[in-house]
């Protein structure tokens, strides 16, 4: 057992790291959680008032895609659908990190070199970030469960619910347990494991929305498709819907393998390396490396690329359902209504509604890759090579801009391609949206996404030690408060602080300029502020 | 005479501890500055100072004439800075790094970096991911040394470079200095001081304690004497100035401050005096008289 020798020391180690960021993510799971079941209670009190709400959501592919399958129409059914398949999303990116961050992170920056040089197992860093994950999905999954029996439910949906999320996020733990011995930067580490992440979600959305809705509306059978998906294993075991408890194997399986591979690949390589070496690259510099422009693409490229890819992957997977939504919303009023409400307005078409209310995601997809990419600008921080950059002839607000530049230019082309992709596919599919129109569709979102971007660079000036959070909280925000505001029934007051709130819903209406002009405008004041910030202060690590 | 650097007074205070606390530094065009300290001393601080990377809360500081917080961006195009902790983006190769920063700084001369990185021996195929700390140095070296600039200024910057490396490096530092460059060498390697620098500052809790030229510094301090004559030798402990005696009858070995030495010297005159060393201090021994622990005797005499 040497191999494991000091796994309980590294364990504790790991613990006391995390020991603010884990209970953060339980507990803040846990309060939307208790928020979410406690507005289905008081939103929907009567069978009826939940039998018309699923009948139109449950026939709307844009709900599936988001929000998963119904499964039922009592109020536990309803709990799980309004929720699992965002909190499935959450615990599968808190265990990813988690991994990422104990194993591969501590690779790169060398502290696994000090820790692998005293009395430390082979295997013992790896072995000690799972113990840590798997505890926290075990507390995660307790946490869910208690919630939502302190709601007042049923015990055996509520076991179920927990279950299903700690089963889940043990599958992306395992998952990225892999790429952390494949990858040898934590980022691509991350960045694999969380595409994973997104292209699951997408896989179950899409067999989701082309599931069968049974004759009552009522309930959903997604189609085999998202049986290809971990995220989707959590949402089969289906709580509160005559449980599927033999689902929670599957996590459970991936899991073990993965783990399995995992431990294969850690006796095969070197400390530090990837699988794959490297080889000699070139002796001088490009001359579109030699700014601080082409070092933030140089630095920024990989990343956009696998950004750009995935949207236009995205779009793909959701413009080839626009065929199907005009077969199965035929002539639903109701259903009519809901999108309507879902898209923020507009007219009879709707395939051009169902397309307007994914437009939303697409935009959200553009801010996670603007927040990404601009927290480089910590990471070089932190990391020394911004001093090195500053102490050049480089000013303060030309490296800001070199990175800003990227982020936007980046956002921009991966929503025009995801929208245009969107039209090929619908195209294909036999729709006629119009490839152009989408892609102006997708286009119309970079303003709210260039506001969350200026949010970043404000808090970077401002609150250096605090932007990673203050980043992903405001996208977390803008979200929960904008693209599903309306479902969460949230008050229009609130849901107006989001910008996504104010991007018109096209191809569903009209292109208005105003509100664009208008976002633009507070993105260019917000990173304005921050840059002024930053050349006030100290360099900070 | 000009100054390429002067600063007055520099404070600066990180939360509760202060990192500086008034010091003191003024280095004269044209000479290489050895600045000395123990860790934490405030060295590293006082550079980033200099090079408005951070803003002291208080004090005056001039670099090339211009304020090195203000004028940022002109500064630097006539400084190159290595650090003593070379940080570069792992999946860029040493060679695109160099060029990266020569071009960031405002061009570098290709014929120079060519022979600086034969000279340092430095791979620039590879990627700076693979590099050894002391080849993350190279890297560094190469960059500001290619570049024609006016200042240097170096943190520790032969930390991890092995014997050859270091004879690469004072050359090096000396082509430039015979240009009329100004050279800052923060350093622990007193070897490299005393073979490179005309004028040292040691600071000690972000206070300047010391500066001036060596011979200056060593003025200030007690040189060692081993005389052996041929009738006992007397007298010497009763004499001020001289400290840490040891004496058989005919032979003796003290330290002797400077301003007593006339006095010593005249006494030992007196005696049938058939040999006598004195040992000028070496800057380690200057450096450990400012730190309170002074080398004992029996080190001294190895």
């Amino acid at each position: 057992m040497s191999a494991y020798a000091g796994t309980g020391r590294l364990v504790r180690l790991a613990a006391r790291r995390d020991r603010i960021q884990l209970p953060i993510w339980i507990l803040a799971s846990a309060a939307m959680m208790s928020a979410g079941t406690s507005a289905v209670a008081s939103e929907f009190p009567t069978e009826e008032s939940r039998i018309t709400a699923l009948q139109g959501a449950g026939s709307s592919p844009a709900v599936l895609v988001m929000r998963g399958v119904p499964v039922g129409s009592d109020l536990g059914a309803l709990v799980n659908f309004r929720n699992l398949a965002s909190i499935l999303v959450v615990v599968a990116l808190m265990s990813t990190f988690a991994v990422v961050r104990h194993t591969r992170q501590n690779e790169e920056n060398g502290r696994a070199e000090l820790i692998g040089a005293g009395a430390v197992g082979r295997h013992a860093p790896l072995t000690a970030a799972l113990v840590l994950v798997f505890a926290a999905n075990v507390l995660f999954g307790a946490a869910m469960t208690g919630t939502i029996l302190a709601g007042g439910l049923a015990a055996e949906g509520a076991l179920a619910f927990g279950a299903a999320c700690t089963v889940t996020g043990l599958a992306f733990a395992g998952i990225a347990g892999i790429a952390a011995q494949l990858f040898q930067g934590a980022r691509a580490a991350n960045g694999f494991a969380a595409s994973a992440v997104g292209v699951f979600y997408l896989i179950r959305g899409i067999g989701d929305a082309l599931g069968e809705r049974s004759a009552d509306g009522l309930t959903v059978t997604p189609s085999w498709l998202s049986w290809l998906s971990p995220l989707g294993w959590g949402a089969l075991v289906r709580p509160y819907g005559q449980e599927r408890w033999w689902a929670l194997a599957l996590p459970l399986a991936l899991f073990a393998v993965c783990v399995a591979v995992a431990f294969a690949l850690v006796d095969r390589r070197d400390l530090g390396a990837g699988l794959i070496p490297d080889r000699p690259g070139p002796a001088h510099a490009s001359r579109g490396l030699r700014s601080p422009l082409g070092l933030a693409w140089r630095l920024n490229k990989g990343s956009t690329i696998g950004w750009v890819v995935g949207g236009a992957v995205f779009g793909l997977g959701i413009g080839s359902l626009g065929k199907t939504v005009k077969d199965a919303l035929g002539t639903n009023a109701g259903v009519v209504e809901m999108m309507e409400g879902l898209a923020g307005g507009g007219g009879p078409d709707l395939v051009s509604i169902f397309f307007a209310a994914m437009m939303n995601t697409y935009g959200a997809l553009a801010a996670g890759f603007v927040i990404q990419a601009l927290l480089r600008l910590r990471s070089e921080e932190v990391g020394g090579t911004a001093e090195a950059v500053l102490s050049t002839a480089v000013g303060r607000v030309r490296w800001v801009g070199a990175h800003v530049a990227c982020a936007v230019v980046g956002a921009a082309v991966m929503l025009a391609l995801a929208g245009a992709f969107t039209g090929l596919a619908d195209a294909a599919s036999g729709g006629d949206v119009g490839v152009l129109t989408l892609a102006g569709a997708g286009l119309a979102q970079l303003p709210a996404a260039l506001v969350v971007a200026g949010v970043v660079v404000l808090a970077f000036g401002g609150l250096p030690r605090l932007v990673v959070g203050a980043a992903w909280g405001m996208l977390v925000l803008s979200i929960a408060c904008g693209l599903l505001g309306d479902l969460f029934g949230l008050p229009q007051i609130v849901r107006d602080l989001s910008p996504f709130t104010h991007v018109p819903a096209i191809p569903a209406v009209d292109l208005s300029a105003t509100p664009l002009l208008a976002l633009t405008a507070v993105a260019v004041a917000l990173t304005a502020a921050g840059m002024a910030l930053f050349r006030r202060r100290d360099l900070a690590t | 005479m000009t100054h390429a650097i002067s600063a007055t007074g520099l404070t600066k205070a990180f939360g509760r501890s202060r990192a500086l606390d008034g010091l003191d530094l003024t280095v004269a065009t044209g000479e290489v500055h050895g600045l000395l300290g123990p860790n934490g001393a405030g060295k590293s601080t006082t550079i980033r100072v200099l090079l408005g990377l951070l803003r002291a809360d208080a004090g005056q500081v001039q670099v090339l004439g211009g304020d090195p917080w203000r004028d940022a961006v002109a500064l630097h195009r006539r400084l190159a800075y290595v650090p003593g902790d070379v940080n570069l983006w792992p999946n860029l190769t040493g060679g695109e790094a160099v060029d990266l920063f020569g071009d960031l700084r405002g061009g570098l001369d290709p014929a120079r970096r060519k022979e600086l990185e034969e000279r340092f021996q430095l791979d620039p195929t590879k990627r700076c991911r693979t590099y050894s700390k002391g080849n993350r140095q190279k890297v560094a070296l190469v960059a500001a040394f290619s570049s024609d600039v006016e200042l240097f200024i170096l943190d520790e910057p032969t930390s991890g470079l092995d014997p050859l490396m270091e004879a690469a490096f004072q050359q090096t530092v000396r082509e430039v200095t015979a240009k009329g460059a100004t050279v800052l060498l923060s350093s622990h390697i007193f070897s490299e001081v005393e073979a490179l620098c005309s004028r040292v500052s040691i600071i000690r809790e972000g206070v300047t304690v010391e500066s001036g030229t060596l011979s200056e510094l060593r003025h200030l301090t007690r040189t060692t004497i081993t005389v052996e004559a041929g009738e006992p030798l007397t007298g010497l402990d009763g004499l001020p100035g001289v400290h840490d005696l040891e004496a058989d009858t005919t032979r003796a070995r003290f330290d002797v401050d400077a301003t007593a030495l006339p006095a010593v010297l005249a006494h030992l005159a007196t005696f049938d005096v058939r040999a006598l060393t004195s040992q000028p201090p070496t800057l380690e021994e200057l450096f450990m008289r400012h730190y309170g622990k002074e080398p004992a005797p029996a080190e001294v005499s190895r």
